[in-house]
């Protein structure tokens, strides 16, 4: 089989400005032997080199300490211990938990059901304390002593807003109740659903706000009650989706008990071609390893190419780690997280980095200049396509948002192209701000090279619709009256994440999951469409 | 309903119980507990001679579901189990538990001609759900496997699943999720008569109507957190006792 061995380039770790301890770096070293993890992959590609490293042997009885990959690390202090390997189950102290309209209520109602009608989340210290102990036995004292920490609860309605569904209005009056009941620190309510800009702690789609709002930090743990709450990887920490019982139990007592996973390591080297956007690299990598590909373990992302990324484009590639089954994906931390972090959050963070000893159980390689721009067709998140070869494939409509496809970078580089292209969109195009903030960007940042205009008005020339109230929307369909919900089987090419039978509504729907450019050249045609045709 | 201390989160990892806690204590601490004098032992390390010793104690468990298969294939998604339009229904509130369970599976496409949950009804005729890969990829929401127990399915049979549901499975207690050594959903139609029989060391499921018998993993640990889960029985009583287990902890019964 076909196999292009990139030369070694290390993955050179940048001294970051603030307190940094540990100065891990991984180079990739070139294995002797090469043995292709064949059953992994479906085709093989040339402009990657699949290497499976060594199955390394448990070491938990020697006194050599094995080196440990970032999410080995970060799961082993949060746990308080030195060294963990894959396959342990440890408890994890967690840093933050973030719930929504959707799955909060039932995590709440699951909270108060387990722990006692006046349980309080307050802050611990026993907790903290009693873990030094030798002997486990705890007393308990009352039942306001079930407690965790209303500071590190993030409570972020962003599924169900804005529709007349009186279940889904109820469920954030639910979660103001409870939020009020627990003085929960966090809570980005909404009251006026007629007009978002009226609510001034509203923020949008969750994932987005999490970031936007200074609460993803390197070296933490992160857990949500989505299963996107892996994008927070992005930041060097562990974040992973979890159900309404074990958030629940994280209510409670701020712990949560994991299985170590194992991690796959891609390396993603070369200057990204100016078409090419992080939304490309994650649907070429799961194209590669399929939907159960990286089923229980950790995808961690480095390389040249990763360096170059900027924060949102990083959260895009971690967005859709668990499209791939992954447990978590994780990016190291350098100058560009601190960067954004430090300028949203005041909390102290230690960034950590896999050792260079660190074992990984599968090594990919891509060389991004070579790659172009790919869809995922109906429906499945694997099934990959060059955009180019789908350029008959009619399409309906056109949707631009979501967390993975609807941050604020995503809507200039949608901008930038109707502006290279100066031509009309020639089916309804839907744009779905993922936050406010988002909106408001739309509205008042030029885009680059064109002038002084604004996306929005970019948007406007191009007869796009009019960006409408921020929240996840049709992503994942919604009640009937959801804006832009797909409610007949029709063809849309979407800047989202998932393209199951039925995710954005009608279950004949056919959605093309693609990257902003890709989404912006196929509203200007009706096809889907290669965005090469507008930007070169 | 016990959660989080799964001790089995990844089904493929090989299976041992733990070592049998003779005398469980005489109230349970919402905290956890740290035992920090012995590092709690990755499962793999742990012996199988524990699991002798365990039987020998107590009389040997065994579980058994009856009824009808419902045939499902690979990449089953928590859209097509349960559509995002449902997940307005609250699965601790009571009655939208009852209303979950019945669009349970409500998501698959056309081409399944039988549903699973007749129009009009609110529970399933089909107990054993039998499913090909990746069985429950996609969201987090704890919806996906509630609304399958709901529904009235006992338990699930397939090849592999997504982490999140077969963790949330668990948690909730609300389907087991087993895992088949081979593609059962190739040789089982919808509608067929089938037992699944967990026991320990072995479980299997007999396929009556071909009279065939499969070979199941074992549940290994997350059964009887399921158990703890499923049985009202087990339920405690008192709101001020959680039933959250630690790790390391074999529930039979609980006596609190």
């Amino acid at each position: 089989m076909a196999s292009s061995v990139i030369s070694s380039s290390p993955f050179v770790c940048k001294s970051p400005a603030k307190g940094q301890k540990d100065l891990g770096f991984s180079s990739f070293r070139k294995p002797s032997q090469i043995s292709i993890h064949g059953c992994q992959r479906k085709s093989i590609s040339r402009k990657i080199v699949s290497v499976m490293a060594p199955q390394r042997s448990s070491s938990t009885s020697g006194s050599v300490k094995t080196g440990m990959t970032m999410t080995e690390k970060i799961l082993a202090k949060a746990a308080e211990k030195s060294q963990v390997v894959p396959g342990d189950n440890i408890w994890v102290n967690v840093d933050v938990l973030m719930t929504h309209d959707v799955c909060g209520p039932g995590a709440f109602g699951i909270f108060k059901r387990e722990f006692g009608d006046n349980a309080k989340v307050v802050l611990n210290l026993a907790i903290k304390i009693l873990s030094l102990l030798a002997f486990s036995l705890i007393v308990i004292v009352t039942s306001t002593l079930k407690v965790w920490d209303s500071e590190k609860i993030v409570v972020i309605p962003d599924h169900y807003i804005f529709t007349t569904d009186k279940r889904a209005n109820r469920n954030v009056d639910i979660m103001r109740e409870h939020c009020r009941e627990q003085n929960i620190k966090y809570f980005y309510d909404i009251t006026d659903l007629g007009d978002f800009r009226a609510n001034p702690d509203y923020k949008g789609v969750c994932h987005v706000a999490l970031a936007q709002e200074g609460h993803c930090r390197p070296g933490e743990v992160l857990l949500g009650t989505d299963s996107h709450t892996c994008t927070a990887g992005a930041f060097g920490q562990f974040a992973t989706g979890i159900g309404n019982t074990d958030a629940g139990f994280v209510l409670g007592t701020g712990k949560i008990l994991l299985k170590v996973p194992p991690t796959m390591r891609f390396i993603l080297d070369g200057e990204m071609p100016s078409y090419l956007q992080a939304k490309d690299l994650i649907l070429q990598i799961i194209g590669e390893i399929s939907v159960a590909g990286a089923t229980y373990k950790t995808m961690e992302f480095s390389g040249t190419t990763i360096e170059s990324l900027t924060m949102e484009e990083r959260m895009t590639l971690c967005n859709m780690v668990v499209e791939a089954g992954g447990k978590n994906g994780v990016i190291p931390p350098d100058a560009t997280t601190f960067n954004y972090v430090e300028n949203r959050t005041s909390v102290p963070f230690q960034p950590v980095y896999s050792d260079a000893n660190a074992s990984f159980v599968a090594d990919y390689r891509f060389d991004v200049s070579k790659l172009e721009p790919v869809v995922a067709k109906p429906h499945s998140p694997d099934n990959r396509a060059l955009a180019r070869e789908c350029k008959d494939v009619k399409i309906d409509r056109v949707y631009i948002g979501s967390c993975t496809g609807g941050k604020t970078e995503d809507f200039m580089a949608a901008a930038k192209l109707f502006h290279a292209a100066g031509k009309q969109v020639k089916v309804p195009t839907f744009l779905v701000p993922a936050t406010q903030k988002v909106w408001m960007d739309v509205y008042a940042l030029p885009v680059p090279g064109a002038g002084g205009k604004t996306c929005a008005q970019i948007f406007e020339e191009a007869g796009c619709d009019t960006p409408t109230s921020p929240s996840c929307g049709a992503c994942l369909g919604g009640p009937a009256d959801t804006y832009a919900r797909l409610n007949e089987p029709q063809v849309c090419v979407s800047t989202t994440n998932r393209n199951f039978p039925g995710r954005m509504g009608h279950k004949e729907g056919q959605i093309y999951l693609a990257s902003p450019y890709t989404a912006a050249a196929s509203a200007l045609t009706g096809h889907v469409t290669d965005p090469r045709e507008f930007l070169q | 309903m016990a959660a989080s201390s799964l001790q089995s989160l990844n089904p493929t990892f090989s299976q041992t119980l733990a070592s049998p806690n003779t005398s469980p204590p005489s109230f349970r601490s919402p905290f956890l507990r740290f035992n920090s004098s012995s590092t709690p032992k990755p499962l793999s390390t742990r012996s199988s001679s524990s699991l002798i010793a365990r039987s020998a104690a107590e009389p040997q468990e065994r579980k058994t579901f009856h009824g009808l298969c419902y045939v499902v294939g690979d990449n089953i998604d928590t859209d097509q189990i349960i559509p995002a339009e449902f997940l307005t229904l609250v699965p601790s509130n009571p009655d939208e538990y009852e209303k979950l369970g019945s669009y349970a599976l409500i998501g698959l496409p056309a081409s399944y001609k039988d549903r699973f949950v007749q129009p009009g009804e609110m529970k399933t005729k089909y107990s054993i759900i039998i499913g090909g890969e990746n069985f429950g990829c996609g969201s987090s929401r704890e919806h996906a496997p509630v609304c399958l127990g709901a529904a009235g399915a006992k338990a699930v049979v397939a090849q592999s699943y997504a982490r999140i549901f077969f963790r949330n499975s668990v948690a909730t207690g609300e389907v087991y999720p087993l895992d088949s050594e081979v593609r059962v959903c190739d040789e089982c139609k919808t509608g067929d008569v089938a037992t699944v029989e967990l026991r320990e060391g072995d479980s299997v499921l007999i396929n009556h109507t071909t009279g065939k018998e499969y070979k199941l993993k074992p549940i290994g640990d997350a059964g009887p957190v399921i158990d703890a889960g499923s049985d009202p029985l087990s339920c405690l009583p008192n709101s001020q006792n959680p039933r959250f287990v630690e790790p390391g902890e074999i529930i039979s019964k609980y006596s609190i």
